[in-house]
């Protein structure tokens, strides 16, 4: 009856439009992605599956680990160049407030904005109705003890070690972000009409003897300004470059620090520290991250092992379990 | 109606209204000034806009600045603005469409130029003139003043409206049809007056008040409505009554719905409290910094309040980022995709009607994984509503039609051939078919193509080539020709008929009532909608006395139109005696003159014609082919099914006028009965007459057509004394017989009577008549009351059985639904008998299993019932609360076990409405929700939403109704999803649903798939977004600790404010729109898997506070290991600050990762996107301004920390070690405590072959069958996979009695089985019927042990029926002994009629004592001889 009916229907029924033709229907289009049907890769999240990602990751995790634990332990040789830290802790640079209280205008030497300071740096914008250069409270509240170090000679003279003053900050920021007022005049001519931080003994154009290094393009003016993550923190002093490959950098020895102590810390129940190092190609030395990364790739592996264990006890179970879907 | 007129005076002095509407269409919600305000009005509405808005705006409080104030709005306004141009996109289309449609023109009248010109829609009033051609679309609501038809009638199809294609018939004013002229506009003065505009598409009251002070009643038959397309009329003239918005169409048009779904307000729950989270966190650093300051500067407690004040509202905007601002726009775009891809998905889309499943609603997918019942109406919506004749039994005898029914089953069999001959699944075969030619594809596309060229070329209603092709039973057919052939002889003779033999005068009486009792109208395909018409005589129905005169007095022929008066003059002094002698005089006089005028025919009036004779010997010679021609147009499926069956027997409808019907019989040819009156269908008569006059005996003839209730009761009662009044006796319980057993058989049966009219009574009743129909004042009463006067004394002819077959599909689509744990009730208008043999047929009642049975005659009754059949389910209790209450993956068997012993309800209209009384609902829900499944019969709409209501709110239950018809549209609304089908019964179910699927069977899909998929997906987006937000906030948090609560941020603000809306958002919206957790095959392989949505597995409490502390420790080591890694450093904040958000990001996606399902390369892309973009926008933003961006003033950062090893191995470590608890318990749960879900992917991924073959035939159901026939190799897999089917039909063979097969007789082999189990539960069925005859009502009755029939002693004396119901054993004989269909339905009904009708169908219609079933089976058996 069926065949019958078509070929019934073959003949006297023609069709709604010529064959070929674009038969107007709204049968959805039978493609993949309409059709929800693309190729997809299904995982399954089972013992099973899982436990290779979990060995996987413990064994890159714990050699990455060691090898950065040993790069970071080796950093105690004083080889290379040298940095000088000082650290502060329990010092919240990451205020709120303070980390607004700048004017990136003005210390980008922006001239209106370096006689009219942003509001952001209220309280210390302005002095006695003089703009503040450069104002605001991270500025105001600069470290501004001095370090020197002295090796101990044999006949307990003190010979400085020459601590380079330049090449501690970002290049981009001495370069691109800070800049003095614009002009030729001398620098303190450019500075003319704002006045100094409150807590500053001298304004900002006498920070420096070298030109390259004075005003705003002071390098311990801008690593101070770059403010911490963190209330216990350190910063960048000085570099103390080696001079030749035979000696080390800071020879074993007697070393004599001279701090000129102008900066309080009490206040704020503050520490001050000072620190050297050399860094390797992870940057200074903490010993975290290999320890972080061995521990994750010993529980990894860890777990890795309790997923096989698992797997392993619970296959037989897990099949029968399918099959009394 | 009068009362709340508005009264349109027309006419040419009359100005348009002012006041009224005008007929432009606005639909748009904007003007171009409105939209900024109004919009925004609306989008703060939802409250999460006005709380962002009201945080950014908090920002602007100079005391507080966190962000730079602009910045802040930033995220706001774009989420506003998004919304803002969806809205405007929509509007703006709206704004095109309105447009279009108010530029259509039309003919006006125009006052000044007095004629008719062509104005635009927009432009035409209320009072104007309106002339309509042929095919034109009605641009208002129109009242018909004039038509070209010269009977006044014109017809219009409402597709548009209703989506009904059959044309109806709409008449002129009366007072205007009788205009000889045509209708002039300005000579109208009369007053109109109507009701106030309303929404009721089929109502319509008023009247027009002409200048003399008289008045003619408006009706819905003069209203030509909006939107409606003219038909079949050259032209037609109207006044405009309603226009614009005001008209009926607009009026329904209520536009899309906006719902909310479960898991949106679970949501909005838990965002409430992250409020409350981000609160806390608020006022928790808020003391944490007055701490803080007081340790640092020990500053005074007053100042300590107002910094507590300021921290706590600064946090309130740093942290709403915990308030996902991106949430909600997310969640509507990945719904606008899952509606897209709903619509898209071929395997919901009907190829026979070419029309897919269509979303109205666009924010309630996922409800759509979470029903946990479903009411479902039957007619149209379980079946087809394809009606196919199926058998009859005329004057007794029945016509079994073996060769109909082995046709129909071929076509059940091309059917599921073609299926497999077409595949639906794969993607290849597909493509390649369709490049073939056209031929090929309509060879392999069989039935379902051709049904489609049908109802797309032809426009039919209600016909596919299975309902026109009848195959004549042999035997009647030889009977209709041998009556043909005497009539043939004997047509010149005095009474052609008395030439007869009683059977076969029977036998053409009932083909002639098949053919022309109903109001099906012919259509010729050449000139489509173009009425055949070969007209005599230009007549109309009989519209006065005088006409009536007229037309049956001989004076019209002998003197002419003089007579007239005095024969009314006649009629009106003596009107009984000089009618009578009139009419009789009438007769011989017609035929006389019919003998005499063989050559004339054109003065042959009443219709027959020589001209008749002619056509047959054409006839003979041209073949059938003039068959063909003619194309049916029914209003209702039964009524073309009925023509298309008397068709069959060559006795075909072959023209309809309004007051002439011409059918074709054998051997005499064409004969045109005049057609009096037709007494239109109404589902309080429940039955149809046209009132004729038989052109072979000039008789006045009525035929009824109707069911079988409202016929047999009103039969000439015959008396038992003559021979042929026993005859008649004996036809009729035969006949009773046969319809019981249709009704078994699930057949919609009909009866058909005649009563031959004296013209002495025809008068008498004409004029009552024709004051009802000219009555003003409740008209439709006086018609009704009419009716049932001439509905009387009928003689029973015979019955049909017709057949409205299942949709394909329908039982595998609910045995699939109900293991997936759904709850079907079936709420139907049909009755009882009818609708539990559907409900068997789609085994929605199994043979074996119980069925209470609630038909209650009184309130009292009604509880009795429902405590007998509580305490009944308490003493069965005890076996099955194992099972149903867990439901577990592994334990499915016991749980589909317990499904299956739960008993079904079926309850008939008048119980539920007792058993939806304040004090009965309670006990009746609780029934209800222990039962299978629950059969609600001859329930009203109202009823149907009450129930769905009632199940709603008090069971707190998701509800999914779905319905095809006007009738189901209460219900579809009421209920939380509302599904219409788009089938015969016109779009009105489809308008008020929220999707629309073209047949039972893609609910299926619907459900279990999409609407799976649907959940699963946006609850785990959700969740995903609560874990994100918290995330990020908890890395913010933690900072707090290390800032002296200061509020102060390491990330950019930048990155805070963007990093939801840009960096992290595509990939989770991929996941949320492409995730398949579970394959489709899988989901339709293992429907149980749908109850994870029901329980609402994905997304509960409990989830949400596990992702809520997974996102606190996720937030804890992305925050530490950088914490730790760059302590005591050099770094500054926001140095150190974007590898936490580098980390925060991986850790997202890595997160994401791990939660999505499926990797398409969308996925992959998506992730990549994100990344990259996040390091691209990064290194742009770094270096594109040294001074920008105060104050974190990120220049080159970004550059620089690529150049750290440091930066890399954070980003290495922190999210392998924040994911690695969430992996490892994922995969220990995997193995350990498997979800059903995570079963369910393992069984696609191990063998994901074996699905393929499911896939193609699952919309067949045959996915047992390919169970068993799997390859051998596999066998360890396909018993995996398909134990619960299997196990489902152990359990149902462990119960089924071998004795009886479900086939051989339906419900005698229930009972049989049913019996011996329930005896020992409860003194039921026959047991009872002691208890029953000493309780104090039982007067009433009389049970005798053997069976119960019942004697009609109650014939005489009306019991006090609810005293009888009082006593509870009585009603539990009532509940209990219906569980026998037949036997029972004596029982109950006896106690629903309480009067003779009954009565005679027990006792008088069984000869013999037989009780009942087993007269049944004896029945059956016979009948099956007979085949």
């Amino acid at each position: 009856m069926a065949m019958n009916y078509n070929a019934k229907d073959e003949v006297d029924g023609g069709p709604p439009c010529p064959p070929g033709g674009t038969a107007k229907t709204r049968r959805p289009d039978n493609t993949a992605f309409k059709q929800q049907r693309l190729p997809a890769w299904q995982p399954i999240l089972t013992a099973g599956t899982v436990l290779p990602t979990f060995f996987i990751i413990g064994l890159i995790f714990i050699p990455i680990g060691i090898g950065i634990f040993v790069t970071s332990n080796n950093i105690r040789e004083i080889e290379g160049n040298v940095f000088m830290y000082y650290g502060l802790s329990n010092f919240y640079q990451n205020h709120r407030r303070y980390v607004k209280s700048r004017d990136d205008g003005q210390l980008n030497g922006d001239p209106t904005a370096l006689l009219n300071p942003s509001k952001e740096c209220e309280p210390y914008g302005r002095n006695e109705d003089k703009p503040i250069a450069p104002c605001g409270a991270i500025a105001n509240s600069m470290f501004n003890d001095t370090l020197e170090l002295f090796q101990v000679g044999n006949a307990s003279d003190l010979m400085p070690v020459p601590l380079k003053k330049k090449g501690i900050a970002w290049w981009t920021d001495k370069n691109v972000k800070f800049r003095n007022p614009p002009g030729t005049d001398p620098l303190e001519e450019r500075f003319k009409g704002t006045t100094k931080p409150v807590n500053w003994v001298k304004p900002v154009y006498m920070l420096d003897s070298d030109e390259d290094n004075n005003g705003f393009i002071n390098e311990d003016f801008i690593v101070w300004m770059r403010t911490a993550a963190l209330p216990t923190f350190r910063k960048l002093y000085r570099l103390i470059e080696r001079k030749n490959d035979l000696h080390p950098t800071l020879p074993a020895g007697r070393y004599y620090l001279n701090i000129t102590y102008n900066y309080p810390v009490h206040s704020f129940d503050g520490r001050k520290r000072m620190i050297l190092s050399t860094i390797s190609w992870m940057g200074g030395k903490n010993p975290f991250l290999g320890i972080a990364y061995i521990t994750i790739g010993s529980i990894s592996f860890l777990l890795g092992v309790v997923l096989l264990v698992i797997n392993h006890k619970y296959r037989n179970s897990s099949n029968t379990a399918d099959i009394t879907i | 109606p009068a009362g709340s007129a508005r009264p349109i005076p027309g006419g040419p002095r009359c100005l348009p209204l002012p006041h009224l509407a005008d007929n432009r269409l606005k639909t748009t919600k904007y003007t171009l000034l409105s939209f900024l305000p109004k919009n925004l009005f609306e989008q703060f509405h939802r409250l999460a806009n006005v709380y962002f808005v009201f945080i950014a705006l908090l920002n602007f409080v100079p005391a507080l600045n966190a962000f730079q104030p602009g910045l802040a709005l930033a995220p706001v306004l774009f989420i506003l603005a998004v919304t803002a141009c969806k809205d405007l996109w929509e509007d703006y289309s709206r704004h095109r469409s309105d447009h279009e449609i108010n530029h259509l023109g039309c003919l006006v009248f125009s006052r000044e130029e007095e004629q008719y010109v062509k104005r635009f829609w927009k432009e035409i009033r209320v009072g104007d003139f309106v002339r309509l051609r042929c095919n034109e679309t009605v641009p208002a609501d129109i009242l018909l003043l004039s038509s070209s038809d010269p009977d006044g009638l014109c017809h219009i199809e409402t597709a548009s409206l209703d989506g009904e294609t059959n044309l109806k018939r709409r008449q002129v004013v009366r007072g205007f049809s009788e205009l000889v002229s045509e209708f002039n506009p300005l000579t109208f003065t009369s007053i109109i007056e109507c009701e106030k505009p309303n929404n009721n598409l089929t109502r319509f009251r008023g009247c027009i008040i002409h200048d003399n002070g008289k008045k003619a009643g408006l009706y819905k038959e003069n209203l030509l409505l909006r939107g409606c397309t003219l038909r079949n009329t050259d032209a037609v003239v109207g006044i405009v009554i309603y226009a614009g918005h005001e008209t009926k169409a607009l009026l329904n048009n209520s536009g899309p719905r906006y719902k909310r779904s479960q898991l949106e307000r679970q949501m909005n729950c838990d965002v409430l409290w992250c409020v409350l989270l981000l609160i806390c966190m608020s006022l928790f650093s808020a003391i944490g910094k007055s701490l803080w300051r007081a340790v640092r500067s020990g500053s005074s407690s007053l100042s300590a309040i107002r910094v507590v004040s300021s921290a706590y509202l600064r946090l309130l905007i740093f942290l709403p980022v915990l308030i996902p601002i991106s949430l909600y726009v997310s969640i509507e775009i990945v719904k606008v995709c899952q509606v897209y891809f709903i619509n898209q998905d071929i395997q919901l889309y009907d190829e026979e009607t070419d029309s897919q499943v269509q979303c109205r609603a666009l924010n309630i997918t996922e409800d759509l994984g979470q029903i946990q019942y479903i009411f479902s109406d039957k007619t149209g919506t379980l079946t087809e509503n394809k009606m196919v004749f199926r058998r009859c039994t005329v004057s007794g005898i029945e016509y079994s039609h073996d060769a109909n029914a082995q046709r129909l089953a071929r076509y059940q069999e091309a059917d599921s051939d073609e299926e497999e001959v077409v595949p639906t699944g794969g993607s290849l075969p597909r493509a390649a078919q369709q490049s073939q030619s056209s031929r090929v594809h309509r060879r392999t596309g069989g039935r379902a193509e051709a049904r489609r060229i049908s109802t797309l070329t032809e426009h039919t209603a209600f016909s596919s080539p299975m309902e026109k092709d009848v195959t004549p039973d042999p035997k009647l057919l030889e009977k209709v020709r041998e009556c043909g052939r005497c009539l043939a002889s004997a047509r010149h003779q005095e009474h052609p008929l008395d030439h007869l033999s009683p059977e076969l005068s029977d036998i053409f009486d009932f083909f002639i009532a098949l053919t022309i009792c109903n109001t099906v109208v012919v259509t010729s395909p050449d000139q489509p909608r173009q009425k055949v018409r070969v007209r005599f005589e230009l007549k109309s129905p009989v519209k006065t006395i005088e006409d009536f005169l007229r037309r049956f007095t001989p004076s019209r022929l002998t003197l002419g139109g003089s007579s007239i008066g005095s024969a009314s003059v006649a009629a009106k002094s003596a009107p009984k005696a000089s009618l009578l002698s009139t009419l009789a005089n009438d007769g011989t006089q017609l035929r006389l003159e019919e003998r005499l005028g063989t050559g004339a025919p054109h003065l042959a009036s009443n219709g027959y014609s020589s001209a008749a004779d002619n056509w047959t010997a054409k006839r003979s010679t041209t073949g059938p082919e003039p068959r063909l021609e003619l194309r049916y147009e029914a209003e209702s499926p039964d009524e073309a099914a009925l023509v298309h069956a008397a068709r069959a027997y060559s006795c075909a409808l072959v023209g309809r006028l309004h007051d002439q019907v011409s059918v074709e019989l054998p051997h005499l040819g064409r004969l045109t009965f005049e057609l009096l009156h037709t007494l239109g269908f109404d589902s309080i008569r429940k039955r149809m007459s046209v009132v004729i006059r038989h052109p072979l005996t000039d008789e006045i003839n009525v035929y009824t057509k109707g069911a079988d209730s409202a016929v047999m009761d009103l039969l000439l009662p015959c008396s038992t004394d003559d021979a042929r009044g026993r005859h008649q006796m004996k036809i009729r319980s035969k006949t009773q017989n046969y319809l019981n057993l249709y009704a078994v058989e699930g057949l919609r049966t009909l009866c058909i009577a005649k009563r031959v009219l004296s013209k002495e009574e025809y008068a008498c009743w004409l004029q009552s008549h024709l004051e009802a129909e000219s009555a003003l004042d409740n008209r439709e009463e006086l018609l009704f009351q009419s009716a049932i006067h001439l509905e009387t004394n009928l003689h029973l002819l015979g019955a049909t059985g017709i057949e409205d077959r299942l949709q394909d599909g329908v039982p595998e689509t609910i045995a699939k639904l109900r293991h997936a744990g759904l709850q079907i009730w079936v709420l139907t208008g049909d009755k009882q008998e009818t609708a539990v043999n559907i409900a068997h047929a789609c085994k929605l009642l199994d043979h074996d299993e119980e069925v209470i049975t609630l038909n209650a005659e009184s309130q009292e009754a009604c509880e009795a019932l429902l405590d007998q059949c509580l305490r009944y389910m308490q003493s069965r209790s005890p076996q099955r609360t194992a099972g149903s209450l867990s439901v577990g993956f592994t334990r499915l068997c016991p749980h589909s076990e317990a499904i299956a012993s739960g008993p079904s309800l079926v309850i008939d209209g008048r119980s539920l409405a007792y058993a939806l009384q304040k004090n009965l609902e309670d006990k009746f829900l609780f029934l209800a929700k222990q039962c299978r499944s629950v059969l609600c019969c001859r329930s009203t709409p109202l009823q149907k939403s009450m129930v769905v209501k009632l199940v709603r709110s008090k069971l707190k239950a998701m509800t999914l109704a779905i319905g095809d018809g006007a009738n189901d549209v209460s219900m579809i609304q009421v209920a939380d999803v509302g599904v219409g089908i788009s089938g015969q019964e016109g779009m009105q179910a489809v308008m008020a649903s929220d999707f629309a699927v073209p047949k039972f069977r893609y609910l299926e899909r619907l459900l279990i798939v999409h609407g799976h998929w649907c959940y699963s997906r946006l609850a785990n987006m959700v969740l995903y977004f609560f874990y994100k937000n918290t995330m990020f906030v908890g890395l913010l948090f933690w900072f707090q600790f290390y800032c002296g609560f200061s509020a102060s941020t390491m990330i950019d603000q930048w990155y805070l404010i963007f990093f939801n809306l840009l960096f992290s958002s595509l990939p989770q919206l991929v996941t949320g729109v492409l995730d398949k957790d579970v394959p489709a095959d899988v989901l339709l392989a293992e429907p149980q898997l749908y109850q994870s949505g029901q329980n609402m597995e994905e997304y509960r409490p409990r989830t949400f506070w596990l992702n809520m502390a997974d996102a606190a420790f996720q937030s804890l080591v992305c925050f530490f290991i950088p914490y730790l890694a760059y302590y005591d450093s050099d770094t500054d904040i926001f140095t150190w600050g974007t590898p936490v958000t580098a980390i925060a990001l991986f850790t997202f996606l890595l997160h994401l990762g791990i939660e999505t399902k499926t990797w398409t390369w969308l996925n992959w892309t998506a992730c990549g996107f994100s990344v990259i973009l996040f390091f691209t926008v990064a290194l742009i933003y770094n270096a594109s301004c040294a001074t920008c961006y105060p104050p974190s003033n990120p220049y080159w950062t970004m550059q620089t920390l690529m150049g750290d090893p440091v930066f890399y191995s954070i980003c290495l470590l922190a999210p392998v070690a924040a994911l690695m608890p969430r992996l490892f318990f994922k995969a220990l749960q995997g193995t350990l405590f498997p979800t059903p879900l995570q079963l369910g992917r393992q069984l696609a991924k191990r063998s994901p072959r074996k699905f393929r073959a499911p896939r193609e035939t699952s919309a067949q159901g045959h996915i047992l069958g390919e169970a068993r026939t799997e390859p051998p190799g596999q066998r360890s897999i396909s018993a995996a996979q398909f134990v619960s089917p299997d196990c489902s039909s152990r359990v149902s063979q462990g119960t089924r009695q071998p004795a009886c097969s479900p086939e051989a007789g339906g419900e005698p082999s229930a009972v049989d089985v049913g019996m011996p189990r329930r005896e020992g539960t409860l003194p039921v069925g026959l047991s009872s019927q002691p208890l029953r005859s000493s309780s104090p009502g039982s007067v009433a009755v009389e049970g005798c042990p053997g069976g119960s029939r019942m004697k009609p002693v109650s014939a005489s004396q009306p019991a006090p029926l609810p005293s009888v119901f009082g006593v509870p054993g009585l009603s539990s004989l009532n509940w209990m002994s219906s569980l026998s269909l037949v036997g029972g339905l004596g029982s109950v009904l006896q106690f629903s009629r309480s009067g003779l009708p009954m009565d005679k169908r027990d006792g008088d219609f069984l000869p013999g004592s037989a009780p009942p079933d087993r007269d049944l089976c004896g029945l059956s058996g016979q009948t099956t001889d007979c085949f």
